[in-house]
């Protein structure tokens, strides 16, 4: 287990990456929502450094999930908490990792559940590659491959963490 | 019957404890209890959005099978149901096959022949969920909407979540219920289910001829006098006189009762002044409850309501999610058994 990402440095990136975007779009008071747990750490800090003072947005992705046919429901299931209207508004998604796109795709069903957003912003901390569903992040920190016994993981909130783990097969 | 087969648990549970029926709180321990609460708590945000619906039970068929008239139970099952996006068929069945001769078994099994995934059912008969769970085909999970005197672990359950919410917990809770013990397959569920998440007291206020033989087994105390019993209450738990399950005369009559029994504002001036007041309804205004009360500002009654949908919705996504997740881990391991070559 090593931690080899510098926190910092990615959300240097995302901030960048963010303010470039909403700038090329003419967005003037985006929203942020985080998707639990790691997601929500992320967008706290983004949040920040973005300036946005508007709270951010939870969303507990558990009902939505496609794999309810094959694990159950999540025992420990927290209700979402978005304290604003998404109607209209311009959304920023965060997310600390993406791969397969299907937490993605659960986030952006519970929130048209919500009502229609003007549009969504799709940013992750980390980008693992191996996509199973045609979704991208518009803003990542850092593009990584890992090796077929390589676990990415966000720990925190405080200290943010990033560790890499390797598995035994 | 086998040992293991009168377990409540071994119906109820995988071997993973997760909740594949919903027959009785009997067995359930506190961690699983809280889990159905915080399940409930995070479907009631559901409930605010515009969009009330999640796909959990997309595709699947939940059949309501009421042996026994319900206007609230149903209909919240129903709409537990459709929110979870299942699709949903009501059976009356007092009117229908069953009046015509068909055996339960029958019935059972026809229904079941329609793919059906879930069965919520109520029966007269204490037990019936039961019978129907160890018949029943693997996979399709049932959910006891009350049965006889036995159990309505739902209706217990959305009271606690109602408790919750406006106590914060139950650590150091005094709490009373009052009525009709004798015929309320209510009451024993929640006295269950109070004992189970730390309630400090449980109190039944009632006249000894509508309080079940050694009641007080069941892990409450008993009071007969109803100011005595009001004293520092957190919780007051109000009971329908169900008058349809009267033999004989139980009672003096419906008016010595509510002098005696009912709660008037002055009886409920007697416990603590944040005390709530609540009750599964039917309310029989002015026979356990005077107006004034139940309309009150310590009235929580019609949350009970709102709470019911919220519960249902959890032990329904948690017990089909059981039943799924079993099938799944019954399909690896003979996969794995396969793979071995050795099935």
């Amino acid at each position: 287990m090593s931690a080899l990402l510098d926190v910092d440095q990615l959300m240097d990136k995302l901030e960048a990456g963010l303010r470039g975007l909403l700038n090329e779009r003419g967005i003037e008071s985006p929203v942020l929502i985080g998707i639990r747990t790691g997601g929500v750490w992320v967008a706290d800090i983004i949040g920040k450094r973005l300036g946005i003072e508007e709270p951010f947005g939870e969303l507990d992705i558990s009902f939505y999930r496609d794999d309810f046919s094959r694990i159950g429901l999540n025992p420990k299931v927290t209700p979402s908490s978005l304290p604003f209207d998404t109607e209209g508004r311009d959304i920023i998604l965060v997310d600390d990792v993406i791969m397969s796109g299907r937490t993605i795709r659960a986030a952006m069903n519970e929130l048209f559940d919500y009502g229609r957003p003007a549009s969504i912003i799709l940013a992750t901390l980390i980008d693992l590659g191996a996509r199973e569903l045609p979704i991208q992040p518009d803003v990542a920190g850092q593009s990584l491959t890992l090796g077929m016994q390589q676990r990415v993981k966000l720990r925190g909130p405080d200290p943010l963490r990033i560790e890499l783990q390797e598995t035994e097969q | 019957m086998t040992a293991n087969a009168a377990s409540p648990n071994h119906l109820q549970l995988t071997r993973d404890g997760q909740l594949r029926h919903f027959l009785t709180l009997d067995g359930l321990n506190r961690e699983l209890l809280t889990d159905i609460l915080d399940t409930a708590d995070s479907f009631i945000e559901v409930g605010e959005r515009s969009i009330k619906k999640v796909p959990l039970l997309r595709g699947r068929t939940v059949v309501n099978l009421f042996f026994e008239a319900s206007t609230r139970t149903r209909s919240t099952f129903e709409l537990a149901a459709k929110r979870l996006s299942a699709d949903v068929l009501n059976l009356d069945i007092n009117t229908s096959a069953t009046s015509k001769g068909e055996s339960l078994s029958d019935t059972l099994l026809n229904l079941e022949a329609m793919a059906s995934d879930m069965f919520v059912v109520r029966h007269a008969q204490s037990g019936a969920p039961h019978f129907i769970a160890q018949s029943v085909t693997p996979g399709v999970a049932i959910i006891n909407a009350g049965d006889g005197r036995h159990a309505h672990p739902t209706q217990a359950m959305l009271d606690m979540l109602t408790i919750r919410q406006h106590k914060g917990g139950f650590e150091g809770l005094k709490v009373a219920i009052v009525g009709d013990i004798l015929h309320s397959r209510v009451a024993r569920s929640q006295i269950r289910a109070l004992n189970e998440l730390g309630a400090e007291q449980i109190r039944v206020i009632a006249p000894g001829t509508l309080l079940p033989r050694d009641v007080e087994s069941l892990g409450c105390t008993v009071e007969y006098d109803m100011a005595k019993g009001m004293k520092d209450l957190d919780v007051v738990i109000m009971l329908r006189l169900q008058k349809e399950r009267m033999e004989g005369a139980l009672l003096p009559s419906e008016r010595e009762f509510y002098r005696l029994y009912g709660l008037s504002q002055d009886k409920l001036a007697l416990a603590h002044p944040e005390c709530i007041v609540m009750h599964p309804g039917p309310i029989n205004r002015g026979v356990e409850i005077e107006s004034a009360v139940a309309d009150g500002p310590q009235s929580v009654i019609l949350n009970q309501v709102t709470n019911g949908i919220a519960i249902r919705m959890a032990v329904m996504s948690m017990a089909m999610g059981g039943q799924v997740a079993e099938r799944q881990q019954k399909l690896n391991e003979l996969n794995e058994l396969n793979e071995r070559g050795l099935a």
